[in-house]
Order: C-alpha cells, then structure tokens, then sequence
C-alpha cells in the first residue's frame, strides 16, 4: 500500500501540499510514483511565477508517459527543486522527502483547508482503483 | 526454460560492434590517383575557424565492404510488418502491398520534377485530384487537401481552419473569445499540442465508466459561450464507437463550435459509415494507416484534411482542382490546375503537393479494393480485433463491455496481483516472436494494453497471438520470475529504460585514456 502520511494535505490530482509558515511545499504522492513507474524527467516553473489553484505548473516524465504536475493552492513559486534536475529518481525514492518540486508563497491560506485528508485520499486512491 | 513454447519467428542473435570498434589504422572506402593539378592550401579554401582541429579524431576508417556488411548485419535486427504481426493499438500497423510500392516507383512519378510546370504534370495532378475524389467520398465531406504531412500535421491544419473560420464568422473581437478546444481524456497527446499551438485553451471532457465522451460533461463546458471546437477521435482510442457522435455534434454546433474528427482509427469505419453524415466538420486521415501506406521509419506520412464545404475556403494552397478545355475538334477535355487565388486560405502548410509518394500508394491502394473491397477490410479489421478480444476474455481483465471496433483494451490488473505488469507482458509477447502491442496507452486507462491486429492477419496467427496471451498468463501464475526477467531468447536481455532516459549516452566518444576506440554506448 503506498505511504500517505498523516501531515500533509492532498490533491485529487495527486499531489501533496506541506504548509511551512505562509509557504506551500509541493510535491507528488507514493501513489502517484507507483503509478507513473520510473521517473526520467521532471519540468519545473522558476521562482517568480504565480499560479492559480489547481492550475498546471509543470511535468514529469516517466518511462509510461508524461503527465501535468498541478498546484493545490495558489501562489507564487519561491523555490524549485533544482536537485531533480540531475537526479529525477528522488520523485520515486523520496516522494514525500527529498523529491519535492516548489515552494509556493501562498495567496490564501484558507485554500488548504478545502484539500483532502490523509485519510480521505486513502480512500479517493482505493475507490479510483476499484 | 523456453523449450515448450511455440516461437513464431526466429531472432538474430549475433551481436556487432559499433563502426568505430570495427575500425582499423589506413584503411579506407576510396583511392585517389596522384594529384596532377597544383596543391591549393587548404586555409585558402576553407577559413581556419570552420576548420577542425580534432583532425577527425575517432572517426571510423573502414572499407566500402565493411560499411555495407556492418549495416546490412543490424538490418536484420529489425522487425517489421513484412516480418510478423504488428499489433500497435492506434498506429494501425497494416501490411503495404507490394503493388502500391511498384506503381510508386513508375519512373514518369517518380522522377518528376516538384517544379515541373502545371502541363508538364497533368498526370500527377490527376493522380491528386482523384485520390481527392476517393477520399472526400470516403468521408463524406467535399472540401480536401493532400498536403499535410502526417496525422500530428493534419490535426494543426484542421484546428487552424476552424480557427480561421471563427474569425472570418465572428470577427476578430469576438472570435478572440472563442478560444477553448474541447478534448475527451482518451484522446491522442497530439490533440491538446495540435490546439494549443494554434492558440486555444484546452479543457478535458471526462469519460463515462462505459468508455465513451460524458454527454453532461460536454453539455456544462459549452455552457460558457467560449468554446470554439470539439477535438474527437471516433472510434475512440479505447476502441469504441462514440454511439452519441450525432448528438454530440449537434451540442457542440448549438454552442457555437466546430467539430474536428481525429481520423487515426478510420480503419473501422472506412466503406461503412462517413463522418461527414455524423455532422462532422473537419477530418484528418492517415494514409499511413488506413491507406497501408508505410509508417515510421519507412515513411513519410500524409495526413490529408477533409472539410464541409463551409470551410472549403479555408483549406491550404495551392488547391488541385480541375477545369475543361474545349478542343478544337470540338471534344472537351480535363484540365487539372494548382489553384493559388483562395483569398480566405491558411496559406500553405507544406512544400510542393505534400507527401507525394504516398499518394501513389494509396490510390494504388482504393483502386485494387475497390469500394466493397475497402469495406470488407475494415470489416475483417473490426472481426479481428473482436476475435482476440473474446479470445483473451478468459485470461485478461477487459475494462469495458462494449464490443470493440478495430482495437480492442485489456489490462493487466489480474496479472498485477502477481506483481506482473504490463510491460512485463510486452516483454515476454518478444519471446514468442511477436511485437509487443502499445501498452500505457490510452491514459485513462491503468495498466493498458492496446491490441489492433489490422485485417491483414489470417485466423491461423490471430490464434498464435491468442494462444502466446494466454500462455504468458499462465506464466504469469506459475513463474512469474520468467515474465519479470522476460525477454530471454533475444540478442540483447531486458533493458534498463529509465537509465537509458535519465542518463542517455548520446554519442560514441574515443576513450580518454588511450586512443583505442571503444563504445560507451553498450547496454
């Protein structure tokens, strides 16, 4: 079963959100790495580019297809992961770690609070799969 | 461990080292007589700065001989539809006759000049204009041109007529607030790339759980007055016949929109029902697929565009049209001309008449079928695809229930429960000869294979291929080591695709630490 820890929230489109302060890390689920196989390639945004919720800011490549990353919030972005430049693996290894993509200042606060619980996205995945 | 299973074709097994690892110091392809005109410095010919200093350091120095058997032996590695099946759901890999390949090569074709003047080229012009004729039959829609240079090339043309059209229709201003492209999740990635290039906004119409556009859905995006098209592949890429095409028409025309049908799977419909009467506007068709045109590597494609006659005006040109000449002696006769002057037109999209070659072929292709030959091939198409499907019912998870047309979708959720994956299928499917089936594809579906056996197969290898399934299933119970580790009867074993992705050797490079060439590139 893939890993869905207790403190972030999460997207229906498959992404993570961890609030630090007023910034969002963003980053994609275990689940959505397992489905995706062998990441290959990630395309980030810079840092000074704003975006709506749930609007696409970029992509990852995997050896089955390449896939839009979303933001569950908006804001904008103050840091990229420049390391999964090199390194696309850590999407697979540490999805929830080492394989964050951006930090986003966030426009709202409020906005996390309409995104999923680790429990409700546990049952979001189980019910996709059936 | 594969002594029991029935292997359809061989493979070549010998291995060859690159060119550069077959080279030796002086030999060469050439030999010149002793200059007898004086030396010229090389500096006066060439400026030093396009001079290279490496003096070709690493280059292979090899015979004529040695080229040609070096290149001879790795074209045996291939396998192509003139080797086996070549079950590619969505490419529509059907065997190109031999007879379309000999009338593209009639010298008086094939060695026309593309600059040959109008009447030096009656007969290639006539060739287009007739083909033309076939295809706007076919699809039922009277407005066409040849040019586009394959499916991807066809769809930007289409969307950019559409475009052109709103904007002659609506005027610029308001057109301008007409910019969202409607696309169903299983569409082809070139959709959304093909309106997004020609400056639409895409939004994603969901799927129902039966496999087909979500009429709600689609009625709710065209509630907002913006939309300026529907982008639908029929049959859809899951195999399925949009059975509501017409009322889907019908919503999206109320709401102000055009409809571009994405041809890539004409191959069911093609002699059996046209798009044009379904309420379609514009088409694109691969002669590369549905015309058994060669593909890939053995190409070029064409991708030609039909459209209503509404958007006839919008097409590329130069048009192929035809006129009358009346003879002296009284007795009319056929004209055909490169019509420049359609003020309304995109402009053209691709040099000289398109893809010409393949034109050849393709109507080579019509005229032998004839129109009821052309129909049996798509019913034998749709016959075959739906033979393996009830063929792998038993065996493989098929995630929807309505009968397929020529390409039909399993899944690997059975086989997952073992941890054996799709792509491990494909891999084992190697073993047994046969070209892996596109897997991963369509999106919206987990795990999917995609199987489209075209109607050039006969029913002794659609069974092999049905039998190679259900064997890989079994495997997949009772050794499911051997289809993990699969393909194991091939030159080269299972290789390691992310590495190759995230860390690609691109080129060959003469090893730093001594000058003996070797290969880095070796998996």
């Amino acid at each position: 079963m893939a890993n869905v820890p207790e403190n972030l929230h999460y997207s229906k489109d498959h992404e993570w959100v961890r609030v630090e302060g007023d910034t969002a890390v963003v980053g994609i689920t275990d689940h959505a790495q397992e489905q995706l196989g062998d990441v290959v390639y990630v395309e980030l945004p810079k840092p000074g580019e704003d975006f709506a919720a749930h609007e696409s800011f970029g992509s990852v490549e995997s050896v089955k297809a390449v896939s839009e990353i979303f933001t569950p919030v908006s804001g904008k972005v103050t840091e990229v992961n420049q390391t999964l430049n090199d390194e696309p693996e850590k999407v697979n290894q540490d999805p929830y770690g080492e394989g964050w993509m951006i930090k986003l200042k966030m426009s709202s606060r409020g906005e996390v609070d309409s995104l999923l619980t680790a429990a409700e996205y546990e049952d979001f995945t189980k019910a996709e799969s059936e | 461990m594969d002594s029991n299973i029935t292997k359809v074709a061989t493979h070549i097994s010998h291995n060859e080292s690159l060119i550069f690892e077959r080279s030796h110091p002086g030999r060469a392809g050439f030999s010149l007589p002793p200059l007898d005109v004086p030396e010229t410095a090389l500096d006066e010919i060439i400026p030093a700065h396009f001079q290279r200093e490496d003096d070709l350091a690493g280059m292979p120095e090899v015979t004529e001989v040695d080229v040609v058997r070096h290149f001879t032996r790795m074209s045996t590695w291939n396998y192509s539809i003139d080797l086996g099946l070549y079950p590619l759901g969505s490419c529509t890999m059907k065997y190109n006759s031999r007879l379309n390949e000999k009338v593209a090569r009639i010298a008086g074709f094939a060695n026309l000049h593309p600059l040959a003047s109008e009447g030096e080229a009656q007969g290639a012009l006539q060739v287009v204009y007739e083909l033309q004729q076939h295809l706007t039959e076919i699809t039922g829609l009277p407005g066409i041109s040849l040019q586009p240079a394959a499916g991807a090339h066809g769809e930007m043309t289409g969307v950019m007529i559409i475009r052109a059209f709103i904007d002659a229709r609506d005027g610029r201003e308001k057109s301008a607030q007409r910019r969202t492209m409607l696309i169903p999740d299983s569409a082809h990635g070139t959709n959304p790339a093909s309106a997004h290039l020609s400056g639409f906004t895409v939004k994603t119409i969901r799927s129902t759980t039966e496999g087909l556009t979500d009429l709600d859905h689609l009625r709710e995006l065209c509630a907002h007055g913006d939309v300026a098209g529907l982008m639908l592949t029929n049959p859809n890429t899951l195999g399925l016949f949009e059975r509501n095409i017409q009322q889907i028409c019908r919503i999206v025309h109320e709401a102000g929109g055009l409809v571009y049908m994405d041809g890539a799977n004409m191959n069911a419909l093609v002699g059996v029902a046209r798009p044009g009467d379904m309420g379609v506007d514009v088409i694109h068709l691969n002669l590369h697929k549905t015309f058994s045109t060669p593909h890939g590597g053995g190409g070029p494609g064409s991708g030609p565009v039909c459209c209503t006659k509404e958007l006839e005006p919008f097409l590329p040109v130069p048009r192929v049209v035809v006129r009358t000449r009346s003879g002296s002696d009284g007795v009319d006769s056929p004209v055909f001309k490169l019509d420049f002057n359609q003020p309304q037109s995109i402009g053209r999209v691709k040099a000289f008449l398109g893809n010409y070659g393949m034109m050849l072929r393709a109507l080579s292709y019509i005229l032998t079928h004839g129109y009821d030959g052309l129909r049996e091939a798509t019913e034998a198409a749709v016959l075959n695809a739906r033979y393996i499907a009830h063929g792998l019912l038993a065996d493989y998870e098929k995630p929807f229930d309505a009968p397929p047309m020529h390409e039909v979708v399993f899944t690997d959720k059975r086989q997952a429960r073992k941890g054996v994956h799709t792509l491990d299928i494909a891999k084992r499917l190697i073993d047994y000869g046969f070209h892996p089936m596109t897997i991963y594809f369509p999106l919206i579906v987990s795990g999917a294979m995609l199987i489209e056996p075209t109607e050039s197969v006969g029913r002794q290898e659609l069974d092999q291929f049905i039998e190679a399934m259900r064997s890989i299933a079994r495997e997949a119970v009772e050794d499911p080591e051997l289809v993990l580790n699969a393909p194991h009867t091939t030159r080269i074993g299972r290789l390691d695709e992310a590495a190759a992705a995230r860390k690609p050797v691109l080129r060959w490079k003469p090893r730093e630490a001594d000058t003996e060439p070797r290969a880095v590139a070796r998996g």
